[in-house]
């Protein structure tokens, strides 16, 4: 199993770079929400692969089951290798909350990686992040909120494309965002975007 | 003497100077203070590191042979070229081609120089590539910037590709008297190159005066230029008997190689600069890319190669 992590974050280095830049903070065992802009389908690898390997075991992607649950090759890269949480993205089981299983990871103390934009864009900045973000953070306020923005994927491998180009791509992780008292949502995902778009610089 | 002897000889001496280079190095690193020194040391230290990499290279290319050294090449075009591309602007028009240029005409070229098909692996990418590449993006059907998409495109899988497959490419040439021993032309190619880089900066920042082309370089110099020549011309004429060149031979060709080498490092910069930045990438710890390393081999590896082929090889 660690052999297939070192194949998958070797093979990502070599396509991508995936170059971690830690601007704002530095890496650091405790637990985090990661949240990033989302613009194709290397986002995740690319991300996790930034990570050092001990971050990486505590660190779980959220990825969206209607696509990494498709085939064999990509459950199991998703179960056993990258040990994400899966998410329910088209909202059939209307009862069950799609934040629930996130919750969960972060209820037994686990770091998430998630893309509160919900979909990939085909720009270099992100677009409306959604709300599950400021659930999260004001559920569980000891979680450190770390925005990272990932340059390049989107002309790497953007959406509706099959064949990835080569192309260097850093991961910049960017200085911890403060929760402030008393802010509408709106707000609060503004200020998370602009933490992201700043690190684009 | 024989093949392993020289390449032991070789190995002893190389190992023996870049560790004394590497102690030196990291002993200048604790004592500098001034920022001008500290730059200095920390170029002249990553300079070493680079070489330090270079040498394992050579080592796999001789103990391992024609298709290891053709694997780790294809690796460093691959690499080389990630890093122009990802600088040089591109449309999604230009993706197919893009994908071809990484994934094809790579395997193809190191392929060609493997079976030793000179025919084909010295217009594989200055005539199909350069034909196939504007009409894989013309069938996008972008016309926004085409002539300079394709220029760009064409200038990096040149100059990543093609030019740096003459390295490796030095194995395959058949002289006479020197069978299996051609790793050692491929070393002999890298030591030139890179004595030349070092020593026209040691002599820049010695001797510098005048600036030979100052809007694009500013650190390179007149003096440095002639004392780093100068002294890389007699490097690799000292170095003759791991060539098949007489001392004479060997110092005309190692000029040429610093020359071009030269002129290689000039030319890439200016398109650095035409693309707004300083370095190629920062993969090597911190200070410039491959391409950063590998821009004087650029242009230096075709012209020897030809050069040796033309006067040497049968």
């Amino acid at each position: 199993m660690m052999v297939m992590a070192g194949l998958l974050t070797g093979l990502t280095r070599l396509l991508v770079g995936a170059y971690p830049r830690w601007v704002g903070c530095g890496p650091a065992p405790v637990q985090r929400i990661y949240f990033a802009n989302h613009s194709s389908h290397l986002d995740t690898i690319a991300l996790w692969s930034a990570l050092p390997p001990e971050l990486r075991l505590r660190t779980r992607p959220v990825a969206a089951r209607d696509y990494w649950d498709q085939n064999r090759l990509r459950r199991y890269v998703a179960r056993q290798v990258l040990n994400v949480v899966f998410v329910d993205r088209t909202g059939t089981r209307a009862e069950s909350d799609p934040l629930e299983p996130l919750r969960e990871a972060l209820a037994h103390g686990d770091s998430l990686i998630i893309f509160p934009e919900g979909t990939r864009r085909a720009e270099a900045l992100p677009g409306l992040f959604k709300s599950g973000l400021y659930h999260l953070a004001r559920q569980f306020p000891e979680v450190e909120l770390t925005p990272v923005y990932l340059e390049n994927l989107h002309r790497s491998l953007p959406k509706g494309t099959l064949l990835p180009v080569p192309l260097i791509c850093t991961v910049r992780f960017g200085a911890i965002f403060n929760r402030v008292p008393g802010e509408t949502k709106s707000a609060f995902l503004e200020r998370a975007r602009q933490a992201v778009v700043e690190l684009a610089s | 003497m024989s093949a392993e002897h020289k390449f032991y000889w070789l190995m002893g001496g190389v190992v023996v100077l870049l560790s004394a280079a590497s102690v030196i190095g990291w002993i200048l690193a604790q004592r500098v203070s001034s920022d001008r020194g500290r730059g200095l040391v920390s170029n002249l230290n990553a300079r070493v590191r680079a070489w330090w990499i270079m040498v394992a290279v050579f080592a796999v290319a001789f103990l391992l042979g024609k298709a290891a050294t053709l694997v780790l090449f294809a690796l460093v075009s691959f690499l080389a070229l990630r890093e122009f591309i990802t600088l040089t602007p591109t449309r999604a028009g230009d993706r197919r081609a893009l994908f071809l240029g990484f994934f094809v005409l790579i395997p193809v070229q190191y392929y060609l120089i493997g079976i030793g098909w000179y025919g084909l692996f010295s217009i594989f990418i200055p005539v199909y590539g350069f034909l196939l590449l504007p009409a894989l993006s013309v069938l996008a059907q972008d016309t926004q910037h085409f002539l300079m998409r394709i220029a760009k495109m064409q200038w990096g899988m040149m100059v990543a590709i093609y030019c740096i497959s003459y390295a490796p490419a030095l194995m395959m040439l058949n002289i006479p008297g020197y069978a299996g021993q051609n790793a050692l032309l491929l070393f002999y190619l890298l030591l030139v190159v890179q004595m030349s880089d070092v020593l026209q900066y040691v002599f820049g920042n010695l001797f510098g005066k005048t600036k030979i082309a100052p809007v694009v370089s500013p650190s390179k110099t007149v003096e440095g230029f002639v004392g780093g020549a100068a002294s890389a011309t007699a490097v690799g004429a000292a170095m003759w008997w791991i060539t098949p060149f007489t001392p004479l031979q060997a110092g005309v060709i190692a000029f040429v190689i610093v020359l071009m080498g030269f002129l290689g490092g000039l030319a890439l910069s200016a398109v650095k600069r035409s693309l707004g930045v300083k370095d190629w990438g920062a993969m090597i710890s911190g200070h410039g890319g491959v391409l950063d390393r590998m821009d004087s081999v650029s242009f230096a590896a075709p012209i020897f190669f030809h050069l040796t082929r033309y006067f040497f090889a049968v």
